[in-house]
C-alpha cells in the first residue's frame, strides 16, 4: 500500500511503503519506531517533531512522508556518537534544561541547527532561534544556558571529544 | 554488593544535583503514553460535539461501520458506565446545595460544550478512525448558548441543566459577614473595583492519552494513562463509573509530559478504552486527544468574575476586605471543579496580611464551555491576583507607596501561628488549620534591594526619555500547599469526604539496592532524583544504590498523587518515615549480629555502632545482606528489611515571597516589554535548589503568560476562537526575559525535612507582579484597572481611551 520511499535515518538506509498522506513525523515514530520524535500539536507550533532533514532543522509534521525520498534524516536517537552524548545533550542534562523531556529532542535538534551556523550565539540569538518550540516546564531560561554551554563546549573542542555517556 | 565506605558517603540532600532521569529523556528513550504500541493494538477516535449546546435526536453510524478498517462505533446508550464522579463539592457535605452534572463516558441526550464526546470509532489505524468519524451523521437541535457565568445567572439565560436552576452550581460563603460589612461600612476609605482572572488552557506539552487493555482470562482491566493519580483513576473508574472491584483494575502511567494540573482528573476516555477493550474480547485500545482536540476537551482554568471591596485608614492599616466571585466551570463539572474556586481559593483571599474582617461569597456557575478545574496554583493564583490587585488600589487610594502598605500589613513574625479571618481556621466541623510560620519583610527588602526600588522615581523618567512607560510590580504572596491534612481537607464542610495522606514503600534487598516507591507521581518534577537524595540522606548510602520506581498502582502502595506542591512535603516525608522504620529494624538485628542491647546501636550514616566501642560495628548494607537471607535471625524477627509507611501531615505548608516585575510600555503601540522579574522566594528547606529554580523558572513564566499573552475565548455562540496553538497565545523563548531568583530560607516546621514545595510557587506569584506592574506604567494616564492579558491592541485602546483619542 502507498508511495515506497528511500531515506536514510540516522546513517541507515530504509525503505518504506507510505501512504501519500503519511507524515514524515508518522513514518518516524510508527514505521520506524523511533520515538524519541514527539508530536505536541497539530498546527506547526510547538517543535517537538524538530528532526534534521539534510542538516537542516524542519518540523518533521510540516513534511509528508514522501517528500523525505532521497533525503538524510537525523533524529534526537542519531545525535549521539559512539554511545557519547552529544554537547548539546550533555548540556541539556548540566544545566536542567529540561524537566518532562516532552518538548527536549526537538529543542535540542533545533539547537543543533543554531549551531552549526552560529558557534557563539547571544541569549538573544538563542532566543530567536528556538522561538519555534515551545516548552511549558522551564520558562526557556536553563535551555538558554544549556545551549551556551554547549557552543562554549563546542567551541573547546567537544564535539572531537563529546562528554561520556 | 555496594563498596564499603572508609567514610558515611556525603549526603546528597540539599545539593543540586543532575537529574538520574534526564539521559532517558535527552537521547529520545523516554516512554511516554503515545510511544507504547501494544500487539494487536487497535485505535480510537472521538466524535465531538460541534455545538455548545445541543439535543442529541439521533446519531447514524451505519456509515461509519462500513469504512475500511473500522472495527466498531460506539454512541453512549451503548455504554452501561455510570456518569464521571465529582469528589470535591463546594463546601463538602455541610448542606451546601450544589447542583451536580457531570459528563458521560459519550453524552447521550444532549451536549453542553463544543468538544462534548457523542461517539467513538476504533479502528485499525489512527487515521482510519479519523475518516470514519466524518461520516457519522448526527441530528442536532441547536440550542442557545451562554459562555459568560455572569450573564448565564441573568434572567432569561439559556438554561443548561434541569437540576440547576439559574445556571448555579453552588452558592458559598465564608468569613464573618456582619463584622466585614461593618468594617467596610464604617471605613474611611473603600476601593471597589471589577476584576475578571481570565479563562487559560494549561498547555502541557504532552497532550492526555490512554490505552486500554481488558485481559478476558482473568477479567482484569489495564489501563495507561498521562496522568498525575494513578491510584484515584483506579479507585474512581472501579468503585464510581465502572462498578468492578477495585483489584481488577490496575493503572499505569509512563513518563508524563508535563500535566499542571489538566492530569488530576477522571475524564471520560478512560472509561471508553476500558469499555471498548472489553467489547473487542482484549484487544487494546489507544487514544491520544490531539491538541486542538485538547483545547476543547481537557480542562480549562481560572475564569472568575470578581468584585473586590477593600477598606482601611489613611495611615495604611487594612480592615477589611468583601469579596463576591463568580466562578465559570463549564458545562458539566470536572473531578473537583467546585473545591477549586472555594477552598482553595477563597481562603486564602487576604494572603500575607493581617486583615482582621474578611468575607466572601462565591458562586459556582454552568456555561456552555469546556469544565474548568484545577490549574497550576488552583484557587490561589485566583486569591493572590485580587489581594495584590486590591492592595495597590487601596495603596493608589490613600496615595501611600506600595511596599510600604503591605509591610504595614503583614503578619508579623510572633504572630504565627496565624488564625486566618477567611477561613482556614474556622472549617466548619472539621479541624483547624493556621498559618504556621513565615517571615515576610526580609523577602521582601531582599526583592526591592535587587530591582533598585529606590530608584524607580530615575528609572520611569529615563524610560519616558525613550517614549516608554515603565512600571514596577509587586506580588508579595502567600501559598497554601502541601496539600492537605486529612483531618481539614477531609473534613465535614471543607473538603472531599476522603483523606490526603501519602505512602512510599522501601525495600532493602541482598545487594544493598534500596527500592523505594510511592503513592505520587511524577510528571517533570524530578522525583526519581529528589526521593533518591532523601532516601541516600536518610540511610546514609550513595544515591546510585536507591533505586526509585513509582506510576504503577500494581507495586506502589496507594497514594493521591501529585498535585497541590505536595510531593515533597507529604510524600517525601512518608519515605523519610518509612526509612525510620527501615533503620530501626536495622538497629535491632545489628544489635543482635554484635551481640549488643538495642539500645546501645548507634547509627552514623550507614554505621550501625555500639556506643563507646566504635569497632563493634555493621554497615547498612552488611545488615540488610545477613537480614535478607536470614540464617541467623533471633526467634521472633521477620526476614528481609521491608516497610511501609503512611504519612498524615499535621498542617499544609505555608511557601511565601516577594515577586517584582518590571514593564516597559510603548506609549505609541501599547506594546508590553517585561524587561526584568526579581523573585525572592521562601520554599523551606530546599532538596535540590537546581530543581526548585527551575520549578520557579517554569512557573513564573506561566504566570507571566496569564498577565500577558494567555487567553480561550469563546464566541458568544460557543465556539472556541483561541481552539488551537495557532491561536492561543503560549510564552515563547524570545518573549520572556532572563529571571532573577534570590530566597530566604525558613524551614516549614510541619515535616522533618523542612519543605514546603515549590510547583505552584511560580505560577501564584507572577501573574499579579505583571498585572501590577503594566497597571503602574499606565497609572499616569489615569488608568487605574485594566482587565488581562494585556495585548498590546487592548493597552494601546487603553491608553488611547484615557488620552481621549480613539478608542
Amino acid at each position: 500500500m502507498g508511495e515506497h520511499i528511500s531515506l536514510t535515518v540516522n546513517g541507515t538506509q530504509r525503505d518504506l511503503d507510505v501512504e501519500p498522506r503519511r507524515l514524515l513525523v508518522q513514518a518516524i515514530r510508527e514505521e520506524l519506531d523511533l520515538t524519541g520524535t514527539h508530536v505536541g500539536c497539530d498546527t506547526s507550533q510547538c517543535g517537538a517533531c524538530t528532526v534534521h532533514v539534510d542538516g537542516m532543522a524542519v518540523k518533521s509534521c510540516t513534511m509528508l512522508a514522501v517528500q523525505a525520498d532521497g533525503t538524510s534524516v537525523t533524529t534526537i536517537e542519531g545525535l549521539a556518537t559512539d554511545g557519547a552524548l552529544h554537547p548539546l545533550q550533555a548540556a541539556f542534562w548540566e544545566k536542567h534544561g529540561l524537566q518532562c523531556g516532552f518538548c527536549t529532542p526537538g529543542m535540542i535538534m533545533t539547537a543543533a541547527d543554531l549551531l552549526a551556523r552560529n558557534s557563539d550565539p547571544s541569549d538573544e540569538e538563542i532566543r530567536h532561534a528556538i522561538e519555534g518550540n515551545m516548552c511549558r516546564c522551564t520558562g526557556y531560561q536553563n535551555i538558554v544556558a544549556a545551549v551556551r554551554a554547549a557552543a562554549a563546549a563546542m567551541r573547546d573542542g567537544a564535539a572531537a571529544a563529546p562528554v561520556s555517556a | 554488593m555496594t563498596d564499603v565506605l572508609d567514610a558515611p558517603p556525603v549526603s546528597p540532600l540539599g545539593k543540586s544535583i543532575k537529574r538520574t532521569e534526564d539521559p532517558r529523556f535527552i537521547t529520545g528513550e523516554g516512554r511516554y503514553l503515545d510511544d507504547i504500541k501494544l500487539s494487536s493494538m487497535a485505535h480510537l477516535a472521538i466524535l465531538r460535539s460541534p455545538y455548545a449546546h445541543a439535543n442529541i435526536r439521533s446519531i447514524d453510524t451505519t456509515a461509519a461501520k462500513a469504512m475500511p478498517g473500522v472495527v466498531a462505533v460506539y454512541v453512549g446508550a451503548d455504554i452501561p458506565y455510570n456518569p464521571m464522579p465529582m469528589a470535591w463539592p463546594a463546601g463538602g457535605s455541610a448542606g451546601i446545595q450544589n447542583n451536580v452534572s457531570t459528563p458521560r463516558t459519550l453524552a447521550t441526550d444532549s451536549v453542553k460544550w463544543t468538544g462534548e464526546g457523542v461517539a467513538a470509532v476504533v479502528a485499525e489505524t489512527e487515521a482510519q478512525a479519523f475518516d470514519a468519524l466524518e461520516v457519522i451523521q448526527v441530528d442536532w437541535e441547536p440550542l442557545p448558548a451562554v459562555v459568560d457565568a455572569e450573564k448565564a445567572l441573568a434572567e432569561g439565560a439559556p438554561q443548561l441543566h434541569e437540576n440547576a436552576p439559574n445556571n448555579t452550581v453552588f452558592e458559598w460563603t465564608v468569613g464573618d459577614k456582619a463584622g466585614t460589612d461593618e468594617a467596610i461600612d464604617g471605613a474611611e476609605v473603600v476601593v471597589r473595583q471589577r476584576i475578571v482572572n481570565q479563562r487559560l488552557i494549561p498547555n502541557p506539552m504532552e497532550v492526555r492519552g490512554n490505552i486500554g487493555w481488558f485481559n478476558p482470562g482473568t477479567d482484569e482491566y489495564t489501563i495507561w494513562m498521562s496522568s498525575q493519580t494513578p491510584h484515584i483513576q483506579r479507585l474512581l473508574l472501579a468503585a464510581f463509573v465502572m462498578g468492578i472491584p477495585e483489584h481488577k483494575i490496575r493503572c499505569i502511567s509512563p513518563d508524563v509530559g508535563g500535566a499542571f494540573g489538566t492530569k488530576i482528573f477522571c475524564y471520560p476516555d478512560y472509561a471508553l478504552v476500558l469499555f471498548a477493550s472489553k467489547q473487542l474480547g482484549g484487544r487494546p485500545v489507544k487514544w491520544v486527544e490531539g491538541r486542538r482536540e485538547s483545547y476543547g476537551s481537557t480542562i480549562h482554568g481560572r475564569d472568575h468574575i470578581t468584585y473586590l471591596e477593600i477598606a482601611g485608614k489613611r495611615d495604611g492599616e487594612v480592615t477589611g476586605l468583601r469579596v463576591k466571585t463568580i466562578a465559570n466551570l463549564g458545562g458539566r463539572l470536572s473531578t473537583i471543579g467546585p473545591g477549586i474556586p472555594t477552598t482553595l481559593y477563597a481562603r486564602v483571599l487576604s494572603g500575607c496580611y493581617k486583615i482582621p474582617n474578611v468575607y466572601a461569597e462565591v458562586t459556582g456557575v454552568y456555561t456552555n464551555t469546556a469544565f474548568v478545574d484545577a490549574y497550576r496554583g488552583a484557587g490561589r493564583p485566583e486569591a493572590t491576583y485580587v489581594i495584590e490587585r486590591a492592595m495597590d488600589l487601596f495603596a493608589a487610594e490613600i496615595g501611600m507607596d506600595r511596599a510600604e502598605v503591605r509591610r504595614r500589613n503583614f503578619i508579623q513574625p510572633d504572630q504565627f501561628p496565624y488564625d486566618n479571618p477567611s477561613g482556614l481556621g474556622t472549617a466548619s466541623g472539621g479541624a483547624k488549620i493556621y498559618i504556621d510560620s513565615g517571615n515576610y519583610e526580609p523577602a521582601m527588602d531582599k526583592a526591592l534591594a535587587t530591582v533598585g526600588y529606590a530608584d524607580l522615581a530615575a528609572k520611569k523618567d529615563e524610560a519616558a526619555s525613550r517614549g516608554k512607560l515603565l512600571g514596577l510590580g509587586f506580588s508579595t504572596y502567600i501559598e497554601v500547599c502541601g496539600v492537605a491534612p486529612s483531618k481539614w481537607i477531609g473534613a465535614v464542610g471543607e473538603g472531599w469526604g476522603a483523606a490526603m495522606w501519602e505512602s512510599s514503600n522501601i525495600k532493602v534487598h541482598l545487594t544493598g539496592k534500596v527500592v523505594v516507591t510511592m503513592g505520587t507521581q511524577p510528571q517533570g518534577q524530578g522525583h526519581e532524583t529528589t526521593y533518591a537524595q532523601v532516601m541516600a540522606d536518610a540511610l546514609g548510602i550513595p544515591m546510585d544504590d536507591v533505586i526509585v520506581q513509582h506510576s504503577d498502582t500494581q507495586g506502589t502502595p496507594f497514594g493521591y498523587g501529585s498535585y497541590g506542591s505536595r510531593t515533597s512535603s507529604v510524600g517525601m516525608t512518608a519515605a523519610v518515615k518509612a526509612a525510620d522504620k527501615i533503620k530501626a529494624k536495622a538497629a535491632r538485628y545489628a544489635a543482635h549480629m554484635l551481640e549488643a542491647s538495642v539500645d546501645d546501636i548507634e547509627i552514623d550514616g550507614a554505621e550501625y555502632r555500639v556506643k563507646g566501642s566504635p569497632d563493634r560495628k555493621k554497615t547498612f548494607q552488611e545488615i540488610a545482606f545477613a537480614l535478607d537471607l536470614a540464617f541467623d535471625a533471633p526467634e521472633g524477627m521477620e526476614p528481609y528489611l521491608d516497610e511501609t509507611a503512611y504519612y498524615d501531615t499535621p498542617n499544609c505548608t505555608w511557601p511565601f515571597g516577594t515577586h517584582i516585575a518590571v514593564v516597559e510600555i510603548d506609549e505609541e503601540t501599547g506594546h508590553v516589554d517585561l524587561v526584568r522579574y526579581v523573585a525572592v522566594d521562601d520554599v523551606g528547606n530546599k532538596i535540590n535548589p537546581m530543581i526548585v529554580d527551575g520549578q520557579l523558572h517554569g512557573g513564573i513564566a506561566q504566570g507571566v503568560g496569564q498577565a500577558l499573552w494567555e487567553q480561550a475565548i469563546y464566541s458568544d455562540e460557543g465556539q472556541l476562537l483561541s481552539g488551537s496553538m495557532l491561536d492561543y497565545a503560549l510564552p515563547k523563548a524570545s518573549w520572556l526575559p532572563h529571571i532573577e531568583l534570590d530566597e530566604t530560607v525558613t524551614p516549614s516546621p510541619v515535616n522533618p525535612l523542612g519543605v514546603k514545595g515549590v510547583g505552584e510557587a511560580g505560577a501564584i506569584a507572577s501573574t499579579a507582579a505583571v498585572a501590577n506592574a503594566v497597571i503602574d506604567a499606565l497609572s499616569p494616564l489615569g488608568i487605574r484597572h485594566l482587565d488581562m492579558p494585556y495585548t498590546s491592541q487592548k493597552v494601546w485602546a487603553a491608553i488611547e481611551s484615557a488620552k481621549g483619542g480613539p478608542a
